[in-house]
């Protein structure tokens, strides 16, 4: 494992980790017996970074986002998300959470998705407003605020879901694999997008995935995952500059990452299914 | 909205043909219904009938007296009291009980059917009215209880296997009993207790119709359950809540129609239904089970037409 933030990150004049798990457990009790959906995980994510988790199905990767979300609740170790507990971060409106589905709500029009969390977060009308007209612009959608959901394409609705996740102003983006339902050529289209966003906004993301050009091109660090019991087998501090072209995944430097990513998956699979 | 009309367009077609042909065969089954009728007329009238006597032709079946009484087939669609009366007599019956009464200004008459079917509509819509705040409550008791899901739900079922027929005498009894006056109220009981249940299992469908990431996403803001039974659940049910709706509206009817049958009522569809049945009028049963079947139809046309634009301008394709 190569992690070369975590000791000193405590140390004066380095910051502190925005996230930090400290020997994570979560076991889930089912009819079958125990399942150990995360299983001794260590990892901190400093403020800025993109953090892409890759594995196999069950390898933990959602679970763990979950556990940052407060959606669950770790059975053992530590975890904290800017210092705080996860749910105490949650209150605090630490993260803003987007889907793999883009859950848009059908009888909202586009501003009035983005202004859901805002009215439950008690901001005024001219405050919403304001906040959607700069997400929207953020995510390329401004003239679709007055649209339906199903009035826009797929691509086009997880672009107004990440907006929602946007409007409140959260440091954190949380993100379970937003992409995984689109096709290839809308995929990279986002994922320019993405990255677009990232460096405008600064937030730190973390980011689910099955895809290896995918972690890959958008990650300043990749969690490699396996599964049974979920636990981390790698972790990759990219070398690739934070300014990258499409194209820049066609460079040696990019496919020897996408090999050490492939060989970390490829130890960690069990084979027996 | 053109698809709405062109959707209606498509659909008109098969229902017509779907009329047209329940017309066919209503038709066609007056001959076999009334050829007895039609022979006791024509005997009374002096003319040849094959079996001369009333008693000698009760033991024949109607197929083999209309091959033997060809001529007097054709006397059957024209009887005063038909065992099943075309389809042209009952809409005359149901015109002069309705449209030419009010004409004269006697709408309200108690020989109408328009005042038999006011009767029944009040009845119908306080039960209607009773049995959705009923069946509201009890989802959203469900939705957000597990011990009233365990506890309820069992009930509810059961409520709807024992038969309303049985139940409706005993709430007139027991509502005279605690000084209620008149047949209204315990009416609107019995059409309640058939309008909460399609209400309740459609409610309780709807309630819980958000995908579990959208309940996540709301845990994510800490939205309050206020918040997200306002915010997502209420408006995710509208669907299912039009659809409860107008099932219920029709059983209310029917309940409300049950309500008026064994209880000695005098007035309401259900009464006209009865008191023909008791008198030997058919065309006045008849005409009264078409008035019940327009008033359901205008119901449901009226809550679907409510549901379309609700829907709409909600934003979602109804």
């Amino acid at each position: 494992m190569i992690e070369t933030t975590a000791p000193s990150a405590v140390s004066a004049g380095k910051t502190t980790p925005v996230i930090s798990a400290k020997s994570l457990d979560l076991t889930f009790q089912t009819n079958d017996g125990p399942v150990h959906a995360l299983s001794g995980v260590d990892l901190d994510i400093g403020k800025g970074e993109f953090v892409s988790f890759i594995g196999p199905s069950g390898c933990g990767k959602t679970t763990f986002l979950r556990c940052v979300a407060a959606l669950e609740t770790p059975t053992g170790g530590t975890l904290t998300v800017n210092g705080m507990s996860p749910d105490a971060a949650r209150k605090a409106r630490a993260y803003g959470y987007v889907f793999q589905a883009a859950g848009l709500y059908p009888w909202r029009t586009i501003e009035k998705n983005i202004a859901l969390p805002l009215e439950i977060m008690g901001y005024s009308k001219a405050e919403q407003s304001e906040r959607i007209a700069r997400v929207l612009d953020l995510v390329e959608l401004s003239n679709f605020g007055k649209k339906y959901p199903w009035q826009l394409s797929g691509g086009m609705q997880q672009r107004a879901s990440i907006a929602r996740a946007l409007a409140f102003d959260a440091d954190i983006l949380l993100m379970d694999e937003p992409f995984g339902a689109l096709d290839e050529i809308v995929r990279d289209h986002l994922n320019e997008q993405l990255l677009a966003l990232w460096a405008r906004t600064e937030k730190t993301i973390g980011f689910v995935t099955h895809s290896i050009p995918e972690a890959v091109y958008l990650s300043t660090k990749i969690v490699v995952m396996s599964p049974r019991p979920g636990r981390i087998t790698d972790v990759i501090d990219s070398p690739l500059p934070k300014e990258r072209p499409l194209d820049i995944r066609d460079t040696p430097e990019f496919l020897q990452i996408a090999h050490r990513v492939r060989d970390g998956l490829r130890a960690g699979h069990a084979y027996d299914d | 909205m053109q698809g709405g009309v062109a959707s209606d367009m498509r659909s008109f077609l098969p229902i017509m043909t779907v009329l047209g042909v329940i017309v066919l065969i209503w038709y066609a089954a007056v001959a076999p219904m009334n050829i007895r009728g039609a022979l006791d007329v024509a005997e009374r009238g002096g003319a040849d009938v094959v079996p001369p006597e009333s008693r000698a032709r009760f033991e024949q079946p109607v197929w083999r007296l209309m091959v033997d009484n060809p001529q007097h087939i054709a006397a059957g669609y024209a009887l005063d009291r038909p065992r099943l009366p075309t389809p042209q007599q009952v809409g005359q019956e149901l015109w002069k009980t309705t449209g030419e009464m009010a004409l004269k200004g006697r709408a309200m008459s108690k020989r109408s059917l328009l005042y038999h079917g006011w009767i029944t509509l009040q009845s119908t819509l306080w039960g209607f009215a009773l049995g959705t705040a009923l069946g509201m409550a009890g989802a959203i008791a469900i939705v957000y209880s597990r011990v009233v899901d365990m506890s309820l739900m069992p009930w509810a079922i059961i409520s709807q296997t024992v038969p309303i027929v049985a139940l409706a005498p005993m709430i007139i009894v027991l509502s005279s009993q605690v000084g209620i006056e008149g047949r209204g109220v315990p009416k609107a009981i019995i059409s309640a207790y058939l309008c909460y249940f399609p209400v309740l299992v459609g409610m309780v469908k709807g309630l819980r119709s958000p995908a579990s990431a959208q309940l996540d996403l709301l845990k994510t803001y800490s939205a309050s359950s206020l918040q997200g039974f306002l915010k997502l659940r209420l408006p995710a049910s509208m669907p299912y809540f039009f659809t409860s709706l107008k099932i219920g509206i029709a059983a209310a009817l029917v309940g409300t129609i049950v309500g008026e049958l064994p209880t000695g009522a005098i007035s309401g569809l259900g009464a006209r239904i009865l008191i023909g049945d008791q008198f030997g009028t058919p065309l006045a049963i008849w005409a009264a089970l078409f008035a019940a079947a327009i008033l359901a139809g205008a119901l449901v046309t009226l809550l679907d037409l409510m549901q379309r634009v609700t829907l709409r301008r909600m934003g979602m394709q109804a």
